[in-house]
């Protein structure tokens, strides 16, 4: 099970869905409703998407704003017209009402509820709380999750501050924890 | 347990006596928690609503959270009791006035509380006197713990505990206190407060939460992010940082009023005494107003022959459901404000 937090660094492993080589570009798209996602490497990026290759060895950050840009571009688009296949609830509902229709909202709109989550949460996208027993919360005490919370922390440090030798430490260690 | 038994004394978190008490009445910890499988409340048809408050209250009531627990069904309660439980915190003003299938679980000392389809699918809560922020947290931690054995709670590896509004996304907690700051605004300083809690990221409210006014002096401060940080990070801040500055505050402000400006407190407070001890009729605004003074006055050991627990006491009793209770029947105008100031000069003279 995924832990909270950790995403990017799932992502940054995934191999490309095209010709098997590490992907680095990761595109979300939602077609009829439907949630597709794809994972490709540069050079089938280029070549299918049209997003711009980069060198063979990308700093995080970069690949941290090709990731955002390839996902802010074209997706923006289509999850505003998306509807819930599960609830029905549309985006403009939700920017009337202010309040979501159901647990699956949440992945379809993911890309228009960032800004606003970074905007109520001081900045913050992703959760590094608590996680319930049967979503694979078991076994990790409540201690090392807040040491997993600093690590990440530190992480984003890192990367802000282009410190790319501690943030690949980093990385490795948070590796280590959650394994 | 029945919900007469409640209006007879006052709920453990208003006894006074917890840490602090002279500043911090209450800690609360609050926990957002929805069912997988089942959409949120906004778009729940009569009947999915109704199924959820019945799988919900069995999880509640076969999870043992309390030796005794009261459930209270609050589609069928009358108004009465609604308010009741309002002015006990035990809910939520919008829970009261909603409509559908919902309800409110309450142990028996009224420290913990869960509301059913108020907002989200349970909204648990758990009161202490006093700054008791951890002890309410590891309380609440563990009621989660056993209800998530029972019941699968949406849950999502970036966003956390999936919530109906994305305010309360992530851990879903809202850590708060209500504080009592007299004497920052006897000495005028309690917009400080505010634009300080609103560095922080705090929210202020008044006495009830959301959309309610400051009465009486009361303040609820609460966190407002609740993603990206973890429960206890968000706890030991408040406990670590937020409470301690704003207590020192308030003691600075009394230390003022005590040194520069005695004759000007002590008629305050003892004017406050005077109007309570003889009026005939108590508007329930006023009656706040001059009861936060005697606080003030008692806690500061200005007023000698009155105990915290009967103003902390008053406090809970004057308000109109529990009047209504006491006497039995529907009151109201004149004949209410009789009673409260009846209530109160019972109280305050036999003291």
């Amino acid at each position: 099970m995924e832990r909270p937090g950790s995403a990017w660094l799932n992502f940054m492993n995934r191999k490309c869905d095209n010709c098997k080589s590490q992907a680095t570009v990761h595109l979300t798209e939602i077609k009829a409703g439907k949630k597709v996602e794809k994972h490709l490497c540069q050079q089938c990026a280029e070549q299918q998407e049209g997003i711009p290759a980069g060198t063979a060895h990308t700093p995080i950050n970069e690949l941290l704003t090709n990731f955002v840009l390839a996902h802010s571009q074209g997706a923006k688009e289509l999850t505003t017209n998306a509807v819930c296949e599960h609830c029905g609830m549309a985006w403009p509902d939700f920017k009337q009402g202010g309040l979501l229709g159901c647990e699956h909202d949440y992945a379809l709109f993911e890309k228009d509820l960032t800004p606003l989550l970074q905007r109520a949460h001081d900045g913050a996208t992703h959760h590094l709380g608590k996680v319930p027993v049967r979503r694979g919360g078991s076994g990790v005490p409540m201690k090392r999750q807040a040491d997993l919370a600093r690590l990440r922390k530190e992480l984003q440090k890192a990367i802000e501050g282009e410190d790319y030798e501690r943030a690949a430490k980093l990385r490795d260690q948070i590796k280590t924890a959650e394994s | 347990m029945k919900l007469t038994d409640l209006t007879t004394r006052a709920g453990e978190w208003l006894r006074g006596i917890g840490p602090m008490s002279e500043i911090v009445i209450s800690s609360r910890v609050r926990l957002a928690r929805n069912v997988s499988g089942y959409h949120f409340l906004s778009k729940c048809t009569r009947h999915q609503r109704t199924t959820l408050e019945h799988k919900i209250r069995d999880a509640i009531l076969g999870a043992s959270i309390s030796p005794k627990t009261l459930y209270v069904d609050l589609q069928d309660a009358p108004e009465v009791d609604r308010q009741l439980l309002v002015e006990r915190h035990l809910i939520s003003k919008p829970h009261a006035q909603s409509e559908g299938a919902r309800g409110v679980a309450i142990s028996e000392s009224e420290s913990v509380s869960i509301m059913v389809n108020e907002e989200d699918h349970l909204r648990l809560q758990v009161l202490r006197s006093g700054s008791q922020l951890e002890e309410a947290w590891e309380e609440i931690n563990e009621i989660d713990n056993k209800l998530e054995s029972t019941l699968d709670f949406a849950f999502h590896p970036r966003f956390g505990y999936l919530t109906a509004c994305p305010t309360n996304v992530g851990t879903g907690i809202r850590v708060s206190v209500m504080l009592h700051l007299p004497a920052l605004k006897l000495t005028g300083e309690i917009e400080k407060v505010f634009r300080a809690a609103k560095d922080m990221r705090l929210a202020v409210r008044g006495l009830y939460g959301e959309g309610t006014e400051a009465l009486g002096d009361f303040y609820q401060v609460s966190n407002q992010t609740t993603l990206g940080k973890s429960e206890e990070e968000i706890i030991s801040d408040f406990k670590g940082v937020v409470i301690p500055k704003i207590i020192e505050y308030e003691h600075h402000a009394r230390r003022t009023l005590l040194n520069d400006r005695t004759a000007a407190l002590d008629d305050k407070v003892f004017r406050a005494l005077g109007i309570l001890r003889c009026a005939r009729l108590m508007a329930s605004e006023e009656t706040l107003y001059l009861l936060s003074h005697l606080r003030l006055g008692v806690n500061m050991g200005r007023v000698k022959d009155i105990d915290i627990r009967t103003v902390n006491e008053l406090f809970l009793m004057t308000q109109p459901a529990h009047l209504q209770k006491l006497i039995g029947k529907k009151i109201d105008g004149d004949v209410r404000r009789a009673a409260r100031a009846e209530f109160i000069r019972h109280r305050l003279n036999a003291a």
